[in-house]
């Protein structure tokens, strides 16, 4: 999935705002499709970078020449106004072409349609391919078929890369180093690629990670009140046995949206019950510790798996998470599109570290 | 029909029918079986036309009980015509029909237009399979006599399970009279809910949806008990759970007239293959996972199931392999995990992929041959699957020490869904005989021979 | 990338006098503005115009505004600091009508300059912009020049110059080194 290219000039030793990282980003990517094969020192480097794009962000007048001349498709088979939306504001503000297309996945015949769309946006050279796409593997699938960089918008209900990093960057505004801080994270995990993709990522930056839901929403072979193995490739997460086990003591308390289809499949008798037994109330933060973030990737059913009051309460960091969003979009289209794409690479003219 | 005159010399003749396993020679023509003999017990005349086959096993022809031609219907796939060739090539001179085509083979005039033109244009015999229900929908019988009398060796919705329970009695029940099999493809589609692979931690990392165990092995259960209620046949197709083989064996011990068949593939591959590294376990998940090459129904099981269909077929819990040979087109499966038909194409690596199980020691090359051949034979209560005298000339010459690196692009079939590409086997079916005409050899020129591997 | 002769251009006093002396420079071209913004370019620029405030905070007794810049985003040449992060720019109060002095620890090909000037100009409308570095390498390959010199050094294409920082490095010099 990386693409390596010469390191071009001196490399000193790379200085971040927070120190020395341990690997850095040495080597460009090519694609983002999820944050399996990301060290922690990659991932902290984005989040540094995420840092600059919200300054620039915030301005009065957003717009730099960075990624000027490129084109970012945004394909988007499931509706998300908001991702979407945070996806080409990122583009735009780094100075990209971004264009849109919605498409239906169940409009598109078995495959053909999928393929032949990329193929035909291949054609057209497009610099970077922002997906979202209801079968898990898609964006892989795309990958192997375009020469575009692929950002993962969201897949199936395997990976959700940017939505990860966007909350790490949260929480790491906020708490800074995250070892062996706990993070509970309420809701359905079977259905969603933001609890498997969040579990994964603080997993990676140390902190320990505690998941609660009705157990008809967990894997079968997982059991409640039960820590998971490595060999299940989520190894050390911890199933609380119920939702107040989960929040006592957390520093972060995530919950997820439970949508109405889950009921439908049988999955929970009523969204009632299911507010009544995890729904994120404050009685329920206050079993967290003191200043503990409440945190939700939206959209939210307000008085389903999270009240109105702790929602827009003090201790929530919802709107934060929306704005990093876009800053953290940035970094990962200027990480994937800038660097190596240019035709000055190896160009020994260029030397870091004392050019001006 | 030749009336060539052909001797295979100096092989391991391995003829589990007749408790043969002996170096001999065998004699055949005018399509049929001579005799088995040794070398020294006949003259060589000049009209023989001799096959040295030392250092090679001979065997009877492969015997499948479970092909899907699509023909008619979805000829882009495959055809009486490529599947046959795609037979030999395999080794399998005989290959059963299931009529899950378009139109579906419920009715007699489907059947004989499938039996007429495999024997005019098919390389290698093709017996036909008669649905269960009309249209397969599982909704009223099909006139199982009337397909009976046309030839079906047996009856099956296969692709769909007969959900209704009391149907599926039924079905058991009006075929005792005719003496031929119900061959239920067992899945609780509720209890699968949708799933696209085995569930477990592989579907987990990956975000696809599992389909449980049970879901095979309750409708298993249920079969069997049907089975019993109604003193049918039932015969198992692509067994493939731990749960499925326990009842099965409490089924046989109580004297059900049970038979099972299990596919190369449920014995060789298992869930972890759906990462895309010929079951290797990545520590992280890249672009080469959701091969959707491994997407079969039933799923590709866990190891712990794969280990023990192993020892079930081995101790002949599960009577014989049959191939599933499932070709779709490249449209079918290049596209999401979830988009992708379910099959894979079996009949050209079924014997080399088993084979491997015989170098590590797990079925010994005897019963494995036996479950290719006489055991099959046995179901179909024919002459087939042997070389007693009389019977038709079909011969498997295998080259156990051949190795080969399986590549779809060079398959005879004309689909290439293959999990196993790129794979190194050793063991080869490398001369197939039909009624005494050599219908594949490797080492020839002209269609079959491989340009190279 | 090992230097395998290292050779001291600049010493900590030099630096030092360079440094008093470029205040002196800027009180002199800005007439004492208090308007005044020094912007450092990431990250050794900003130590340095950390230094000259301090500096001229001591000869004239008020601190013009020091603000922190990385123009990586308008660079033209993007893969050339790649593979570090990028860090946020911070200029309090803006630039608006103000005169603003780049500042940078080294100056070469120019186009850093180039990039940080565009960068300005995004961030507001300064009344004039100038450019202080403390060391002048020679090899412009834009029109680009420096109103405050440290020093000027000419060098090969081949050499590398490097600036020490006590902030950073632990002690202050100009050395000159070798590439591979």
């Amino acid at each position: 999935m990386t693409n390596p290219t010469t390191a071009v000039g001196n490399n000193p030793a790379i200085e971040t705002a927070n120190g020395i990282s341990d690997e850095g980003l040495v080597a460009p990517r090519q694609h983002l499709l999820d944050l399996d094969d990301l060290s922690a020192g990659e991932i902290n480097d984005l989040l540094d970078s995420a840092e600059g794009m919200l300054e620039i962000a915030g301005r009065d007048n957003r717009k730099t020449p960075a990624l000027r001349g490129k084109t970012i498709i945004t394909m988007f088979f499931e509706n998300s106004t908001r991702t979407r939306v945070s996806f080409e504001q990122a583009g735009k503000i780094l100075g990209a072409d971004v264009i849109n297309v919605t498409a239906s996945a169940s409009s598109v015949s078995k495959g053909e349609s999928l393929l032949n769309t990329v193929k035909t946006l291949q054609a057209m050279q497009i610099d970077a391919l922002v997906v979202r796409h209801p079968h898990s593997g898609a964006s892989y699938f795309i990958s192997n078929h375009t020469d575009a960089s692929v950002v993962n918008a969201g897949d199936g209900t395997h990976a959700h890369p940017t939505q990860s990093l966007l909350d790490l960057f949260t929480v790491r505004n906020h708490i800074g180093d995250m070892t062996g801080k706990k993070i509970a994270i309420v809701g359905d995990v079977l259905y969603s690629r933001v609890a498997r993709s969040n579990i994964l990522a603080f997993q990676k930056m140390g902190a320990e990670v505690t998941v609660s839901c009705p157990n008809t929403l967990i894997p079968d072979e997982w059991n409640l009140g039960s820590t998971l193995g490595d060999e299940t490739g989520f190894g050390g997460l911890k199933l609380a046995r119920n939702v107040d086990e989960a929040v006592d003591s957390a520093d972060v308390v995530m919950a997820l949206r439970i949508q109405q289809e889950r009921q439908d499949a049988g999955h929970l008798p009523s969204l009632r019950e299911y507010s009544d037994r995890w729904g994120i109330n404050a009685q329920r933060m206050a079993l967290a510790n003191d200043g503990a973030l409440l945190m939700h990737p939206g959209p939210m059913n307000e008085g389903v798996e999270i009240s109105s009051e702790v929602a827009h309460g003090a201790q929530s960091v919802v709107e934060e998470q929306v704005r990093n969003g876009v800053a953290v979009r940035m970094a990962v289209l200027y990480t994937l599109c800038a660097p190596g794409k240019s035709t000055r690479i190896g160009n020994s003219e260029s030397t870091s570290g004392d050019e001006a | 029909m030749a009336a060539r005159k052909l001797a295979i010399t100096g092989g391991r003749v391995i003829d589990p029918a007749q408790g043969i396993d002996r170096v001999a020679d065998v004699l055949i023509s005018n399509g049929k079986i001579d005799e088995v003999t040794a070398s020294s017990e006949w003259t060589m005349l000049d009209d023989y036309e001799v096959i040295d086959a030392s250092g090679k096993i001979v065997s009877p022809g492969f015997v499948d009980l479970h092909t899907h031609l699509r023909d008619p219907g979805q000829e882009w796939k495959e055809t009486i015509i490529t599947g046959t060739r795609a037979a030999a090539c395999g080794g399998f001179t005989t290959i059963s029909a299931m009529p899950n085509t378009d139109p579906v083979q419920d009715s007699a005039a489907v059947v004989d237009d499938v039996v007429r033109r495999s024997a005019a244009d098919g390389l290698v015999r093709v017996l036909p399979i008669g649905a269960i229900s009309i249209g397969q929908k599982g909704k009223q019988l099909a006139p199982m006599g009337e397909l009976a009398d046309s030839g079906v060796i047996g009856f099956s919705d296969d692709g769909n399970p007969v959900a209704d329970a009391n149907l599926m009695r039924q079905a058991l029940s009006y075929s005792v009279e005719l003496g031929l099999p119900i061959i239920n493809h067992a899945e609780d589609k509720k209890i699968g809910a949708g799933g696209v692979m085995s569930a477990g931690t592989v579907a987990t990392r990956l975000g696809l949806a599992g389909v449980p165990a049970e879901a095979e092995t309750a409708m298993v259960a249920r079969d069997l008990h049907l089975a019993d209620l109604t003193k049918a046949r039932l015969h198992i197709p692509h067994i493939s759970t731990v749960g499925s083989l326990v009842a099965l064996r409490t089924a046989k011990d109580s004297g059900v007239d049970v038979t099972a068949e299990v596919t190369p593939h449920h014995l060789t591959l298992s869930d972890e293959w759906v990462y895309g590294l010929k079951g290797e376990v990545p520590a992280a998940v890249g672009s080469e996972a959701y091969d959707t090459n491994t997407k079969v129904n039933p799923p590709l099981r866990s190891r712990a199931d794969v280990e023990a269909v192993i020892d079930a077929l081995s101790e002949g819990l599960i009577d014989i392999i049959a191939t599933d040979h499932a070709p779709h087109a490249a449209t079918d499966k290049v596209c999401t995990y979830n988009e992708a038909a379910h099959g894979i194409n079996v009949l050209e690596t079924a014997f080399s992929s088993v084979f491997q199980l015989v170098d590590t020691g797990k079925i010994s090359v005897v019963r494995l041959i036996e479950s290719l051949t006489a055991g099959p034979a046995a179901i179909l209560r024919k002459d087939l699957g042997s070389l007693k005298k009389g019977f038709s000339a079909d011969v498997a010459i295998i080259d156990p020490g051949s190795k080969w690196i399986v590549n779809p692009e060079q398959l005879e079939s004309k689909s290439v869904n293959s999990p196993l590409a790129g794979v190194e086997l050793t063991g080869r079916v490398v001369t197939t005989i039909y009624q005494g005409e050599t219908v594949f050899d490797l080492n020839a020129s002209g269609v079959f021979s491989e340009a190279k591997q | 990338m090992t230097n395998e002769i290292e050779r001291v251009l600049l010493t900590q006093d030099d630096i030092r006098r360079a440094m008093t002396r470029i205040s002196h420079e800027i009180l002199e071209q800005n007439r004492a503005s208090s308007d005044l913004v020094l912007v450092g370019l990431q990250t050794r620029g900003v130590h340095i115009a950390k230094r000259l405030a301090d500096s001229i905070e001591r000869i004239e007794g008020f601190r013009p505004v020091v603000g922190t810049l990385d123009p990586r985003l308008w660079r033209d040449d993007p893969e050339v600091a790649s593979g570090q992060p990028l860090l946020p720019s911070d200029i309090p109060e803006g630039v608006d009508g103000k005169p603003v002095v780049i500042v940078d620890d080294v100056l070469y090909t120019g186009r850093t300059i180039r990039a940080a000037m565009e960068a300005l100009l995004d961030f507001g409308r300064a009344s004039r912009i100038q450019l202080a570095v403390l060391v002048d390498r020679g090899h412009r390959e834009l029109p680009i020049r420096p109103d405050f010199i440290g020093k000027n050094i000419p060098t090969a294409r081949g050499e590398r110059v490097q600036v020490r920082i006590t902030e950073i490095d632990g002690d202050d010099a100009v050395v000159l080194g070798r590439e591979d």
